[in-house]
């Protein structure tokens, strides 16, 4: 690959991330002297991310096509005999929407949490792991090698885990932290061993390398490749079986669950495999892989989403359920990559915008999460209500909304693949359906079942104006994209792009969704708004219960891996103590009693330090005498 | 034999020896004609300028080879390794000699070494401010024989050069400002068991006179390959000139004297003897094996593995229960001089570049410890007993890290030189085929280690008490010592190769 010497805005990808990193830098080691002016900081070096962003993205609509893979080297950073591993930058269509995507949610998301956070006396350090998670996820967009990628991946790891227990007084958001970062471990394996997997088989990680020579590799190593993307993938967007720890980290602050576990840090792993879309190609059995597991957690996501009480649980639930369409549309190959895509930018708007909105309503509610006690809020959040039904829109697929056309492309593509993966989808749209309308109606339809005490209010505009700026984004999104933005030809260059004949015209699978769709929500609006909803969650069908509890995903993990891994901790710290410990304290009880010996021969006598000396050359001679004999 | 041919001598190449020898003399000088009370800053202008002279004249001479005074000397890669590195511990230490700031009635020494101890006298002449400059004169000689020992070619010059080292030694080990008495008998058995030793030795080189009819090293080795029949006689000489030698060094059973010696001189002088001595003594030690009797390597070896085994083994043993933590240091001293007759027992190239490294880096391990003992006192001068030592972390963390250093150095705990010197010392014993003697250096590392880390542990994880000691603060003297030992451990931890490479590259002992 030759890299291209460039100039102006495109050289500098370097600041995108350092911007952020310095305001992290800043942030977290002044201590409390940057109270006052932090937060402000922290917004301002996301918001100048973001313009610089902007800046490459008119820079590089200037550029011919095949010039748009930008590479830049800053300095060699592992050099091990062959091994070495350049800190380097790629940027290009894919990983520029990606920036895009991060640094606007994210600067809006920064904004809209300096209301939000007002009142915390630590906003100080929120802001600096908010920059902190920003700068990482930049760099996991923006390296050219899988290392360098991994620093990133570990890094928007460690910003999640500190911000999910961001709270940390509370146990339950320590705990969460904690299994949120356990369970990424797992899924981290996955991805060191993918790494040193690529080293071995093409002496090299970068993107280019790997992907230049993937064609020579046996298909069962590029299969071992894609199962171990696909375990770090798994890992970090939630997918079947690693999901569990999406739920619980709903514990942190919501803008922390709008901007890390719904918009972007939750899409990494799709992006890493549409990244490696060239190994996926050539490996069938791992594809499918990713199918399979994107099928199970659209419906996982669905059914935890239609049961939740708790607006968050309930969105992060449908968060699941959304990235399965992306992992799902992944799976499918060249036909699906930049609708995956396509569907994680539109997704990552609306759900911000939905996860913002349900903060807003929560901070007009005294925190208040469960939505039994929420109802008949429209007319006193008017804004929210506006921008939320923006969004419920767009999730549920209603045109011109900006889901419509990008989940409509997912259901299109699956169909072409064949017809029961496209079945799948429809009905888990409809499920969407379902789900999204209840959470509307308990929540602003309905009548009033607020606490006593709680007296629900209009949120400040420094919160409503970025849901206003989200909500205009979930409405036009989808079009600007697809039709002014062309996204198909645009990712086309990296990602691949080819479409197949299916047995129906497109506008026919459009007309089934959406009556599917229609359907799930004419049952959840009948449910939820013309009946009464209990105070108290009734007993429900076992489905109902079974999904409250996460679908057992807790039980799951509990049965085969925590209870083994404590028996096995239990069993060896008894041999540590009893053994090991026994067989130590025992040698140093030797040790310390031959030492007290030994010292008595020191007697302070000169003569019989003579003496020994006599006995050592006594010993000298007679050892050199003996070998000669 | 009529005539009398004046040997050829290669003055050039003897410059850093010649440069401190007519320093040693002018020093002498000095104190016969120069009034009191200039002599001690000529002397500590003369010391460090000829020491630092002598060292620039010795990088000037860098690439030579060349055996001169009619083979009674050879200067090689290994001698002028070894050459370099005495002459800059002498540096650092003649910093810890000169320091006054630390004790309230001046330096380290004496006011006069002929004064009773406890007499009317010396309160008279520490009252006065009355300085012993003469100690000056006594380092410079040891200094020159130490440079004489480390490339003498032949058994006299190398009988000679260990006596101009050793005697003025037990002179200053005698010289201690606070408890004389402890001193003076250090020094009294020192010289008594110096004197034993050298006795071993010069009648060991009488018996290998007597079977090859020479003493120069080279014809030593010639003789003993073309020599068959009857070996007693070499074997018993070879067996004395080693005693002697191991005595130097303080191995296992010759090491009684150490831990009385180092507790009892001035902890200036112990520091450079024990970084320099175990440098000169290892030079004529390996001179002596690899060249002289380099046909008997089945025959000494043994020796040498057994010598190192009990000197890792009971050093590493007795340091545990000790509680002053200048003995401490003794024992381990003799520790280390076993870890490293596992280097000298390689015996190949890689060995004596192993063994050197390991002789850089513990000599500036060794001034730093001790420039730290020098500076932890009470009221009654420096405070060694270990139970004083208990929460310096808390009061002096400076300090007391920087002794940390020293200690995990001397442990041998990666990023420290301590690592990288043992690694190195071992991996050439594996080399040569001696991996169960690898096995039990590694064991005694082991023991070794409790007594290093407790004395961390002391310090930083218990509480000061009204005994903890404090730590005064020195000149520019010791805290230049001090850094440069701190600075030269860890990064010879961290990118030991280029000194690596230096005495790789320093080649093998010619003959």
């Amino acid at each position: 690959m030759t890299v291209m010497p460039v100039e102006g805005v495109l050289s500098l990808i370097w600041l995108l991330i350092a911007l952020p990193l310095a305001g992290a830098v800043i942030l977290l080691f002044t201590g409390r002297q940057s109270n006052k002016w932090g937060p402000y900081l922290g917004v301002l070096t996301v918001v100048s991310s973001a313009v610089l962003g902007i800046l490459m993205l008119i820079a590089m609509l200037d550029l011919p096509v095949e010039d748009r893979t930008i590479t830049q080297v800053a300095y060699q950073w592992v050099f091990a005999g062959q091994f070495t591993v350049d800190v380097a930058f790629q940027l290009d269509q894919l990983s520029l929407v990606f920036v895009l995507l991060i640094t606007i949610v994210g600067s809006l998301i920064h904004i809209y949490s300096l209301g939000y956070m007002a009142h915390d006396p630590d906003k100080r350090k929120f802001f600096g792991y908010l920059n902190l998670f920003v700068a990482a996820m930049l760099l996991l967009v923006l390296a050219n090698n899988y290392l360098l990628l991994y620093v990133g991946w570990e890094g928007v790891g460690l910003a999640s885990y500190l911000l999910i227990g961001f709270y940390q007084a509370k146990k339950s958001a320590a705990a969460a932290a904690k299994k949120a970062f356990i369970i990424n471990r797992v899924g981290d394996v996955g991805l060191s061993l993918a790494i040193m997997l690529m080293f071995v088989t093409f002496g090299s990680v970068t993107f280019s390398d790997v992907f230049g020579s993937a064609t020579n590799a046996s298909e069962g190593t590029l299969t071992a490749l894609g199962l171990l993307l696909l375990l770090a993938a798994a890992g970090k967007s939630a997918q079947f079986p690693l999901q569990a720890w999406l739920l619980d980290a709903m514990e942190g602050p919501t803008p922390v669950s709008a901007l890390i576990h719904a918009a972007t840090m939750v899409t990494a792993g799709v992006y890493l495999i549409a990244r490696s879309n060239v190994i996926y190609n050539n490996a069938e059995i791992a594809a499918t892989a990713v199918i399979v597991v994107a099928l199970i957690t659209i419906y996982m996501g669905a059914v935890i989403a239609s049961a939740k009480d708790d607006i968050k649980k309930s969105l992060a639930g449908s968060t699941m359920s959304q990235i399965g369409y992306m992992m799902l549309a992944v799976g499918l190959g060249p036909i699906g990559y930049v609708f995956a895509i396509f569907h994680l930018l539109t997704h990552g708007v609306f759900k911000a915008g939905l996860f913002l909105g349900a903060g807003s309503v929560m901070h007009g509610m005294n925190d208040e999460v469960n939505m039994r006690r929420y109802g008949a809020l429209r007319t006193v959040m008017v804004i929210t209500f506006i921008t939320f039904m923006a969004g419920y829109l767009a999730i549920i697929g209603i045109p011109p909304f900006s889901g419509f056309w990008s989940k409509d492309e997912i259901v299109h593509a699956a169909f072409e693949r064949n017809v029961f993966i496209g079945t799948a989808t429809v009905l888990a749209a409809g499920i969407t359906g379902f789900y999204m309308t209840r959470m509307v109606a308990m929540t602003f339809f309905g009548k009033k079942r607020w606490e006593p005490d709680v007296h629900p209010h209009e949120s400040p505009k420094i919160m409503t104006i970025p849901l206003i700026i989200l909500a205009i984004g979930s409405t036009l999104l989808g079009m600007a994209l697809l039709f002014w933005g062309n996204i198909e030809s645009w990712l086309e260059p990296v990602v691949g792009y080819e479409s197949q004949p299916t047995p129906l015209p497109t506008s026919a699978y459009i007309v089934i969704t959406l009556v599917v769709v229609i359907i799930g929500a004419i049952i959840g609006w009948i449910t939820y708004a013309r009946r009464e909803v209990p105070i108290v969650a009734p007993r429900g069908n076992w489905l109902t219960r079974a999904a409250r509890k996460d679908l057992y995903g807790d039980a799951v993990n509990h049965a085969i891996v925590v209870a083994p891994t404590n028996y096995a901790a239990r069993s060896l710290v008894w041999f540590d103590s009893r053994i090991v410990d026994g067989f130590v304290n025992g040698s140093a009880a030797v040790v310390g009693g031959l030492s007290g010996r030994l010292r008595r021969t020191q007697s302070g006598f000169i003569r019989s330090y003579a003496l020994s000396m006599v006995g050592g050359a006594v010993l000298v001679i007679v050892a050199l005498v003996l070998v000669r004999i | 034999m009529n005539t009398f041919a004046a040997p050829l001598i290669d003055y050039s190449a003897l410059g850093p020896i010649l440069i401190v020898v007519v320093a040693a003399l002018v020093s002498v000088l000095i104190e016969a004609l120069v009034p009191r009370g200039a002599r001690r800053f000529l002397q500590v202008i003369l010391t460090f300028g000829s020491l630092v002279t002598a060292f620039v004249w010795l990088i000037s001479i860098r690439n030579t080879r060349v055996i001169t005074g009619d083979g009674a000397v050879a200067i090689d890669g290994p001698g002028l390794v070894m050459q370099g590195t005495i002459l800059l511990l002498a540096i650092f230490g003649a910093m810890l000699v000169s320091e006054r700031s630390l004790d309230s009635m001046g330096d380290s020494f004496a006011p006069r070494a002929s004064a009773l101890p406890g007499s009317v006298d010396e309160r008279e002449l520490a009252a006065r401010g009355h300085t012993q400059t003469e100690i000056w004169t006594l380092y410079l000689f040891a200094v020159t024989g130490m440079l004489l020992f480390v490339v003498a070619n032949d058994l006299l010059i190398m009988f000679v050069a260990l006596e101009i080292m050793s005697l003025p030694l037990y002179l200053m080990v005698g010289m201690a400002r606070r408890r004389r008495l402890l001193s003076q008998e250090a020094a009294l058995k020192y010289f008594v068991l110096g004197a034993f030793a050298s006795a071993f030795f010069i009648f060991g080189a009488a018996l290998v006179y007597g079977y090859t009819g020479t003493i120069s090293l080279p014809e030593i080795s010639e003789s003993i390959s073309a020599t068959t029949g009857e070996t007693g006689l070499i074997l018993i000489g070879l067996a004395m000139l080693l005693v002697g030698l191991f005595f130097k060094v303080g191995a296992v059973p010759f090491h009684q004297w150490t831990p009385d010696v180092y507790q009892g001189a001035p902890t200036p002088i112990t520091g450079f003897m024990g970084a320099a001595v175990k440098v000169a003594a290892f030079g004529a030690l390996m001179r002596l094996l690899y060249v002289g009797f380099s046909g008997m390597q089945w025959d000494w070896e043994i020796i040498i593995w057994i010598v190192a085994i009990l000197s890792m083994v009971v050093g590493s043993l007795i340091a545990i229960t000790q509680s002053d933590i200048k003995r401490m240091l003794a024992y381990s001293a003799v520790a280390q001089s076993g870890f490293i007759l596992v280097g000298v027992a390689a015996s190949t190239a890689a060995g004596i570049a192993a063994v050197m490294f390991y002789l850089i880096a513990y000599g500036f391990v060794t001034i730093g410890a001790f420039a730290v003992i020098s500076m932890v006192r009470d009221s009654s001068g420096e405070a060694t007993h270990l139970s004083k030592w208990a929460g310096l972390g808390k009061k002096s963390p400076m300090v007391a890290a920087v002794f940390s250093i020293f200690m995990l150095s001397l442990a041998g705990i990666p990023l420290t030189s301590g690592f990288v010197i043992k690694f190195s010392v071992f991996a050439a014993a594996i080399e040569a085929g001696a991996t169960w003697l690898v096995l039990v250096a590694v064991g005694a590392s082991v023991i070794a280690a409790f007594f290093y880390v407790r004395v961390i542990v002391v310090m930083f994880f218990s509480d000061p008490t009204e005994n903890t000691a404090t730590v005064a603060i020195p000149s520019a003297f010791t805290t230049i010592a001090l850094a440069a030992g701190a600075t030269i451990t860890v990064v010879l931890g961290i990118i030991p190769a280029p000194l690596i490479d230096l005495v790789s590259n320093a080649g093998i002992f010619i003959r």
